[in-house]
């Protein structure tokens, strides 16, 4: 199971990774959120898997560690806070600049296209 | 305690002439001084106990665990540095309220030499060599900031630069030098460093150290080859030029030779580069202070041939040269200061330093005239002055040393005709300015200063006098005690300071150096046609052009690293992680830390399936962005599986409401961004980006799975142990959110607090244009509220809100809550947003968020410092129970209270962010602007 999980973990990563390397805005967003869940399973992951250990006394015998439990609580509250400041940053961003580019400004090749197309 | 005052008076003292510039210029200058005053005599009061060689420290721990304290000490050294700092800086006040004229601002002048002084004590008087490399470095901005005092003056500015960018560059050095010996010591102590001596001689970074460290020397005492930035510095106020760049800040480098001599003298690298460099410095300067035909230009190259001669006694490496040096350091403050101070009376006087146009100003100026040749002569090392004494004994040194094996004889030779030279320049002084016909085109005429300005002049003439004709009286014990402190012992050699030591080769020296120095002055012609006839090199152009090329090649570099692309810096930050992660995986052995995996079940192996196929399709969709949301939603519920199954209900249930959020969230975005990416990568660009992301994923994966198949010991022990017992509640996640790490929890909510005021601000005035259609071209539905969503909305309400309330409550003792019943009624209010639209809600639910968001952090500020009432630490819990009838028994808890908290800052910046960019699809946002 240790190695299904490490797997989807890479995964989810090199999917992010390459979601973030996009040039528009949303799909970098939505690259943060999946990187965001490979990095909380992999704190999770830190205190090793446990089935049928939650990590409430007196409900099993054997407890999960609940340390990076309590890290990843926050860390996905806080992570969500991060997605919606960056999504509203990208409405703003698009709102003044008129466009959706990471740069702010179209690359010069596409900027040439649209000139050319209206 | 002394101590600290003698450093804290003239720190206090940069104050007054700010305060006290508005009153009149005298009532500033005598304020001013008054700090001055009382360090001075502070320190004359200390004068028994050093002179008795008494252990004066004073020290103040800082930061312990890194060596840093604020430590002073005063010995011999310290107090003969620190009485030159004190007793020349009160003759400067005096002198600078007469040398400046009303336009200049008095209040930023002795603002600015009080905060040297204070830098300068500074260095003197510590006892840490990180404090005294502070204290060194505001010399070098003190010094910048009064060069550049008149910066109207192009040539002010750029002196005041280069001086800055060589001193701070050899700063830089010395940092570093430092740093080397206190890891090598072990410690910043200056008593530790200097007792440690032997180590340092023997260690293998000796020679590099050394170099870093005789580099901050050299520049900051404008050694050969980094002389040029002195006499560019001559662009300040003569007030400066006296005090800082010949009496003080440039004997700072010296200083520190003499300070690390016990530790760091004793090589034979040290001999080579700190004679050597001392000699050619000696050379270069008295050579060309000759042809200087500015007043103060000549004065700078000789100090800058006299601070080779120190240099060159610290390098020769023999104790008795060391003695010599410091005698020499006394002489030189006095007659240079005061030829400085009256080449600025003649300056002010006449309105010009020109040596070819202010002649025979004897007449005009007798007795300025006669201060000028007394101190004249003491530099050219004429009997009965003290410069004869130093110059002497020097002589006689060059005699004692055997630097450079055979030819060793060369040195007393190079160190005569050094001295020939300078006979010479003193000479022209003399006769140039007093004599040689009458003034040429002055804008003035020249007459005497106020008797005041010339007093401090006076003062140091006489002292040339007295140490001159009764050396041991004026400065024996000084010297000795001085010389004690650099030697690092109590047994200071045998010296003799007598007027007359015989017939002997030094005094033959000294009459060879006057003799010819007579006749190159009288054949000067000649030799001033040779000197033109060289190609000049412009040290100031041609240190600017290279500064400019530098910069140019910054700025290329710069341009070229931060180019704009955030694509790019991604690439980079990227390709940093993977090396950094990626080259410690290589060390590891095996991958396999041979704990017991899990089997894999069939439950477990689709949840993955699944994971991994939306993620996969997220990527392969992400141009159509709805698909794209839809696909990463999946992706999120898989993430909560995987939480529920691995024994993390906590965990399951807030990712599970964030998902929703999350959700609804960007489903708005989406309203105001395009729906579709327009494809735009080139293939290349799509290799790279694949390649890069698999690197990444590669590297992090094989961390996960290392880490994951390692036995471990967890810290999680103590808590499991603790949670029912100190903190009062079984779930022990929640126990750790609330009670254990609640500072930590307390931060987080004012992070998430923070972000959605931050979006509440981003979204107002912004200038939003409303799509009629979407993105293929359809119009968005005027239905805006189906009935039937609109129904189970509403009586899904109030159970949302019940089990919002069981799950917080439940929360200590079994998964739940905060933070999860925060966002479930979060999403519950969402709900009627999406069900009803705003105005409904409006009507109803007329509540400012940022209100909620403020009194949630409240709430748990309050419970916070509730503790302290009770005597207790920040955010200490209290638990009870208690008998009530009906319901039996329940458990009263303060982390319920900072519970609450949470709950409310959740609650309140989930609907801040949600509602305010809902608002914007409807009528209550701001003014449409056709903008886009």
């Amino acid at each position: 199971m240790e190695t299904l999980l490490a797997c989807c973990i890479g995964f989810l990563t090199a999917c992010g990774v390459f979601l973030m390397l996009r040039g528009r805005t949303f799909p970098v967003v939505v690259g943060l959120t999946m990187l965001s869940y490979a990095v909380n399973l992999f704190l999770f992951a830190s205190g090793r898997l446990n089935l049928r250990g939650a990590a409430v006394l007196g409900m099993s015998e054997e407890y999960a560690d609940p340390l990076p439990q309590a890290l990843v609580l926050t860390a996905i509250v806080i992570g969500f806070a991060m997605t919606a400041y960056l999504v509203i940053l990208a409405i703003r961003a698009r709102a003044d600049l008129g466009n959706d580019h990471v740069d702010g400004k179209l690359p010069e090749a596409e900027q040439r296209r649209k000139e050319a197309g209206l | 305690m002394t101590l600290l005052w003698i450093l804290l008076l003239p720190m206090l003292g940069t104050l007054v002439p700010v305060l006290t510039a508005k009153w009149s210029r005298s009532a500033c200058a005598l304020l001013t001084a008054l700090p001055v005053v009382v360090a001075f005599l502070l320190l004359i009061s200390q004068t028994q106990a050093v002179f008795a060689a008494e252990n004066l420290r004073y020290s103040l721990a800082w930061v312990p665990l890194l060596g840093l304290d604020i430590a002073l000490r005063l010995d011999g050294l310290a107090y003969l540095f620190a009485l030159l700092i004190l007793g020349i800086g009160l003759l400067i006040i005096l002198y600078a309220r007469y040398y400046l004229s009303a336009r200049d601002s008095m209040g930023r002048f002795y603002t600015f030499l009080m905060l040297f002084m204070t830098a300068m004590l500074g260095i003197v008087l510590s006892n840490n060599v990180l404090q005294l490399w502070l204290f060194w470095e505001l010399t070098s901005i003190s010094s910048f900031l009064l060069i550049s005092f008149w910066w109207h003056k192009s040539e002010a500015r750029r002196g005041a630069r280069m001086a800055l960018t060589i001193t701070g560059a050899g700063g830089l050095c010395l940092l570093a030098a430092l740093l080397i010996i206190g890891r090598i010591v072990g410690s910043y102590d200056l008593d530790v460093i200097l007792a440690s001596g032997d180590v340092l001689l023997a260690h293998s970074w000796y020679p590099v150290f050394l170099v870093l460290f005789l580099l901050g020397c050299f520049t900051k005492s404008a050694q050969f080859p980094f002389h040029f930035w002195l006499p560019n510095a001559m662009a300040a106020p003569t007030p400066v030029s006296a005090y800082l760049h010949s009496a003080t800040m440039v004997k700072a480098g010296i200083f520190l030779l003499a300070r690390f001599y016990p530790a760091l003298a004793g090589s034979d690298l040290w001999i080579i580069l700190v004679s050597l460099t001392g000699l050619a410095t000696l050379l270069v300067g008295a050579y060309l202070a000759l042809f200087k035909h500015d007043l103060k230009a000549l004065l700078a190259y000789s100090t800058i041939s006299h601070l080779g001669l120190i240099t060159l006694l610290f390098g020769m490496g023999t104790e008795l040269a060391a003695v010599v040096g410091i005698f020499h350091i006394i002489n030189h403050a006095t007659f240079k200061a005061s030829l400085f101070m009256a080449a600025g009376i003649i300056d002010h006087e006449t309105g010009s330093r020109d040596m070819r146009r202010i002649n025979g100003l004897w007449k005009y100026m007798p007795v300025t005239g006669v201060l000028v040749m007394i101190a004249s002569a003491s530099m050219a090392g004429i009997p009965l002055l003290n410069g004869f004494l130093s110059k002497e004994m020097f002589l006689a040194e060059t005699l004692n040393q055997h630097l450079l094996g055979a030819i060793s004889w060369l040195i007393p030779v190079l160190a005569t005709i050094a001295a020939i030279f300078s006979v010479a320049y003193s000479l022209r002084l003399i006769h140039d300015v007093f004599f040689n016909g009458e003034p040429k085109g002055l804008p003035k005429t020249p007459h005497e200063p106020p008797h005041l300005m010339r007093l401090p002049v006076e003062i140091l003439v006489a002292l040339c006098v007295l140490i001159g004709i009764l050396p041991v009286l004026m400065v024996g014990s000084l010297l000795s005690s001085a010389a004690a402190a650099v030697l690092g012992t109590t047994e200071v050699p045998y010296y003799s300071l007598a007027l007359w030591h015989g017939f002997n080769l030094p005094l033959l020296m000294s009459v060879i150096a006057i003799a010819m120095g007579l006749l190159i002055y009288s054949k000067r012609k000649k030799l001033f046609d040779f000197q033109s006839s060289l190609p000049g090199v412009d040290p100031l152009n041609s240190f600017e052009q290279l500064m400019k090329r530098l910069s140019r090649s910054c700025e290329r570099f710069y341009n070229w690293l931060d180019n704009g692309s955030l694509q790019r810096y991604m690439v980079l930050l990227l390709s940093a992680v993977v090396v950094l992660a990626g080259l410690p995986l290589l060390e590891v052995p095996v991958l396999s830390g041979g704990r017991e995996e899990l089997p894999i079940d069939a439950v477990n192996a689709t949840g993955a399936a699944l994971l991994l196929i939306s993620a996969l399709a997220t990527v392969i969709w992400h141009r159509k962005r709805v698909v794209a949301l839809l696909m990463i939603s999946v992706v999120g519920l898989m993430v909560s599986i995987a939480f529920t199954r691995f024994s993390a209900p906590d965990l399951a249930l807030t990712q599970l409401s964030v998902e929703v959020v999350t959700v609804i969230l960007l489903m708005l975005a989406l309203f105001f961004l395009p729906h579709k990416t327009p494809s735009q990568s080139e293939p290349s660009r799509v290799i790279r980006d694949i390649s890069l992301a698999s690197l990444v994923g590669i590297v992090i994966g094989s961390w996960a799975y290392a880490v994951m198949t390692r036995p471990f010991n967890s810290i999680s022990d103590f808590f499991l142990a603790n949670a029912k017992t100190g903190g009062g509640g079984t779930n022990v996640v929640n126990v750790i959110l609330v009670d254990f790490r609640g500072f930590d929890t307390f931060g987080e909510i004012a992070v998430l607090g923070i972000a959605s005021l931050g979006i509440f601000k981003l979204l107002t005035r912004i200038p939003l244009f409303k799509p009629s259609s979407d993105g293929d071209g359809r119009p968005w539905t005027r239905e805006r509220h189906p009935m039937l969503l609109a129904t189970v909305a509403q009586s899904l309400l109030p159970l949302a809100l019940m089990v919002s309330v069981y799950i917080f409550f439940r929360g200590h003792n079994l998964p739940g809550g905060g933070f999860i019943a925060g966002l479930i009624t979060a999403v519950a209010l969402i709900l009627q947003y999406i069900a009803h639209g705003v105005d409904w809600m409006k009507a109803r639910v007329n509540i400012e968020y940022q209100r909620v968001v403020a009194i949630g952090l409240l709430v748990a500020l309050v419970t916070g410092l509730a503790s302290f009432l009770f005597g207790r630490p920040f955010l200490t819990s209290w638990f009870d129970y208690f008998d009530v009838p009906l319901l039996g028994e329940v458990e009263l808890a303060s982390a319920m209270a900072f519970d609450l908290g949470v709950y409310l800052t959740v609650v309140g910046s989930t609907l801040l962010i949600l509602s305010s960019l809902g608002k914007m699809t409807t009528a209550h946002r701001p003014v449409h602007k056709e903008t886009i």
